[in-house]
């Protein structure tokens, strides 16, 4: 994989999309790389579109903002309209299977699956759609390794919630297998 | 709990002789409420390393740059939340407020009414003359209605705080009033509060002869003084029985319009017992550690 | 330290800027915090909330800004370490203190988490317009120390450090960052107690009698007793002699305000260091400070890609100002480049210890939202084929 890989985790509020960045970026540290989150701060934290960004990299990461992702999560609509344009070239989309159903092209791979319907259905909590998308993600990219990440949810979880959530990878990555 | 009157002749100790001569103006009322209050330390056999005295702007507040304490003159308005700090830090020492009707309840009001809500272990003691003093004269929140000050020059047309009404309802568990022209029951009340656990509060009606006597003709600070006592027959009886004095009823303002401020009543007026803000604390970091 | 000290491995975890402010914050000693909620810094407060209990400190929630530094400074005076958190419209209350604080000589840390102003302004959104209000806020002449992090971890370290200058210089001390640091997460290492260097007051030795809480001996900083502890002295916001005493003696005043206003000047050594990268043969230097230095060292660095010389130079104390390094560099370059998310305030700092040397140029933005490197890069090119120009014009 790349030095520096940038991720943006976009959804509606409500969904867990800053949790997810922290544990993606929990997870990264744990691998003793460089990372930062930031995640959308005020109004919109109660309600709305809500974005998680995190840069992980070997190097120090000097601007901490992501600008062109090398992966893009979008879990409605509104938040893959929102950000897709700024994918970056060869670059990687991870879509909600029912959410997004304007799905756009360009130079990037797509993967579309139902993340929200599986944490529903499957994982039987609907909360934990965003812990099936990492999942997924770490499944279809070299983002984080799985023990890591597995670390990451076992010690960021809120209490009583890490037992889900690791139910909520495993079903992610089987979910990623299984569409691939 | 009466004061030993022969230990609180003591009190000069706690005095800043070389300080003297003070900046106070003849005729001010000012010196009688800090005797009070200082006797009734020395009543109390108080350790002056002990004590902590912080104030904020204007007259009375300048009165701590006099006596031998650890002393903190602050902002206008602020010497409640400075003392706030300092108790908190040190829970042990005796820490007393003085603070004047401009500083305590116009700027400062807020600062005020919180540290009374809080119940935190202060003494403050408010010194009431009706007039900002320190910059010549101008109307206080305190001035009765249709007084003459140096920016009400044609009367006063708002009304009066009643500092003990408003410290009581903002949850001060110790409220008392005071005048200048009755020292002994005051250096009483003094040491009632000083004995109080939390927020005591002492609101001291004293006289500006320089600037509000002056505006209004109310004559020397003496004649002031005296008229304190003009309307009750006998105001030890009354403080005895917190009977209710009506401060003026002449002047300007009670011809115009017969307007009457609301009396005023004297003594202790209202006493509580609430848990004390740093014992809270105590008690609920010792949970927190363990 | 012991053996078994050592082997205690330091903390490692992922924290927001006003996280790491916290935990720096306890690290330094400090166990006073009185605070009023403001975005974006609430957190600080939060956190502290949830801290101090634990440590035997203290958590108050007062009423307004200005009487959470009042509170600050009269814990500080009763000898508890003390710090109150910030943004502008609070900071702007807060000036009437950071006045008495310097004066009084009384030490405690201000954080001042910068949000876009004036007035409410953008309070989810960064700027670091308060530069100058840090500096001068408050009236009168004073002294004033001000640090400026660019990083979680920076911010945890510089939290410490503010901590040790206020106890070493008997002054408010204020950390000026932005709403972007104060909630970025990243790594913060942080040693094991005892694995800080951590400073305290210098406090009398001598008898009651004889202290003299404003008394300079030798040019040392006086020793501060605290409230309670058998030297009884005054304090005052009044103009004061040695003894703390109000005083209109102009001979006492001018020494006393000299010695005072000095103090920061006179301990420059006591600052962290400022950042540079790149410097040695640059022609174009880029100076900027927290946030906006991050995307300054990015774009000098796709400076140096294109084969522009560029170099970057960030303090990370901006007062006292770094005259004198910034003079330096400004004589080993052709263009200064100051980058700031206001319109326009260290760039006349620059502009005036560049004494004429190069050509002082600003990137200037005060939207709410973060200097990007590109900006930064754009301007470093500009400069730089304009000094080009200027050159052959010579030629």
């Amino acid at each position: 994989m790349n030095r520096c890989c940038e991720v943006r985790l976009a959804g509606a509020g409500g969904q867990g999309m800053g949790l997810a960045g922290v544990i993606l970026a929990e997870a990264a540290m744990r691998e003793g790389r460089n990372v930062v989150h930031a995640q959308s701060y005020g109004p919109e934290s109660r309600g709305g579109g809500s974005v998680s960004d995190v840069i992980i990299s070997e190097d120090a990461i000097d601007y901490p903002r992501v600008r062109t992702p090398h992966v893009l999560l979008a879990l409605t609509q509104q938040a893959c309209d929102g950000h897709w344009r700024a994918i970056r070239p060869g670059g990687l989309l991870v879509a909600d299977l029912g959410r997004v159903r304007d799905l756009p092209c360009g130079d990037f791979r797509c993967v579309v699956l139902p993340m929200v319907a599986t944490a529903r259905d499957v994982v039987k909590e609907v909360l934990t759609a965003n812990m099936v998308a990492l999942g997924v993600i770490i499944a279809v990219s070299p983002v984080v390794g799985r023990d890591a990440l597995e670390q990451a949810v076992a010690a960021g979880s809120p209490r009583g919630t890490a037992a889900v959530n690791l139910a909520a990878i495993g079903a992610g990555i089987e979910l990623a297998r299984a569409g691939a | 709990m009466p004061a030993d009157h022969r230990t609180a002749s003591e009190y000069r100790r706690y005095l800043r002789q070389e300080m003297m001569p003070h900046i106070l103006c003849p005729g001010c009322g000012h010196g009688i409420v800090l005797g009070a209050l200082l006797r009734a330390l020395a009543g109390r056999g108080v350790d002056p390393d002990q004590v902590a005295m912080v104030a904020g702007i204007g007259c009375s507040s300048r009165l701590v740059g006099y006596v031998d304490f650890c002393t903190l003159h602050t902002t206008h308005g602020r010497a409640p939340a400075f003392a706030t700090g300092l108790k908190l830090a040190r829970p042990e020492l005796a820490v007393i407020v003085l603070t004047g009707d401009g500083d305590g309840l116009a700027i400062g009001g807020n600062h005020l009414i919180h540290a009374a809500r809080r119940n935190i272990g202060l003494l403050c003691v408010l010194f009431n003359n009706q007039v900002y003093g320190m910059t010549g004269g101008q109307l206080a929140p305190t001035t009765p209605s249709f007084q003459r000050t140096a920016t009400t020059p044609y009367g006063n047309l708002e009304p009066a705080f009643d500092a003990c009404r408003l410290l009581t309802a903002a949850g001060a568990t110790f409220v008392a009033r005071g005048m200048t022209l009755a020292p002994v029951p005051l250096q009483d009340i003094m040491a009632q509060a000083l004995a109080h656990k939390g927020f005591a509060f002492v609101e001291v009606l004293t006289e500006c002869p320089e600037y509000y006597g002056r505006y209004n003709r109310l004559g020397t600070g003496a004649e002031m003084l005296l008229a304190q006592g003009r309307l009750p027959e006998a105001v030890a009886d009354r403080l005895a029985r917190k009977t209710f004095l009506p401060v003026r009823e002449e002047g300007a303002g009670a011809a115009a319009g017969g307007q009457v401020r609301p009396g005023l009543a004297f003594g202790i007026l209202h006493r509580e017992e609430r848990p004390e803000l740093t014992e809270a604390l105590r008690a609920a970091s010792g949970g927190a550690r363990g | 330290m012991s053996a078994g000290d050592r082997a205690v491995p330091p903390e490692v975890s992922l924290l927001q800027g006003n996280q790491a402010c916290a935990r720096g914050a306890i690290a330094a000693g400090c166990r006073f915090f009185a605070g009023y909620p403001i975005t974006p810094s609430s957190e600080i407060a939060e956190a502290m909330a949830a801290l101090l209990p634990r440590m035997g400190g203290v958590f108050i929630q007062m009423e307004d800004e200005i009487a959470s530094l009042a509170a600050v400074i009269g814990a500080s005076l009763g000898g508890m370490k003390a710090m109150t958190a910030t943004s502008g419209p609070g900071f702007s209350l807060m000036q009437e203190h950071v006045g008495f604080a310097c004066h009084a000589e009384i030490p405690c840390v201000i954080v001042d988490v910068m949000r876009g102003g004036p007035s409410t302004g953008l309070p989810t959104s960064p700027s670091q317009a308060d530069v100058m209000q840090a500096r001068w806020g408050t009236h009168g002449d004073h002294p004033a120390v001000v640090l400026a992090p660019a990083s979680s971890q920076e911010v945890f370290d510089l939290t410490v450090g503010a901590f040790n200058l206020a106890e070493q210089l008997r002054t408010p001390v204020i950390l000026l960052y932005d709403e972007v640091i104060a909630h970025l997460r990243e790594r913060v290492v942080m040693p094991p107690a005892g694995g800080l260097p951590v400073q305290q007051r210098r406090r009398p030795a001598g008898s009651v009698e004889a202290y003299r809480p404003y008394a300079a001996a030798d040019g040392k900083i006086p020793p501060l007793a605290e409230f309670g502890t058998g030297y009884r002295f005054h304090v005052t916001g009044l103009a004061h002699d040695e003894r703390g005493f109000p005083t209109q003696d102009p001979a006492v005043i001018g020494s006393m305000q000299r010695r005072v206003q000095g103090k920061a000047e006179r301990h420059r050594r006591l600052l962290p260091p400022a950042e540079r990268l790149l410097m040695d043969d640059a022609e174009i230097a880029v100076f900027a400070y927290g946030i906006a230095g991050r995307a300054a060292r990015e774009a000098v660095r796709a400076a140096r890609a294109q084969g522009i010389k560029a170099g970057f130079f960030r303090p990370r104390a901006l007062w006292p100002f770094p005259d004198d390094e910034v003079c330096a560099v400004a004589a080993h370059v052709r263009a200064v480049v100051v980058a700031e998310m206001n319109l326009g305030q260290m760039i006349h700092e620059v502009a005036r210890a560049s004494r004429g040397q190069a050509e002082v140029v600003g990137c200037l933005r005060a939207d709410g939202e973060p200097i990007a490197p590109e900006e930064i890069l754009a301007a470093v090119e500009t400069a730089s084929r304009r000094g080009a120009g200027a050159g052959t014009s010579h030629g």
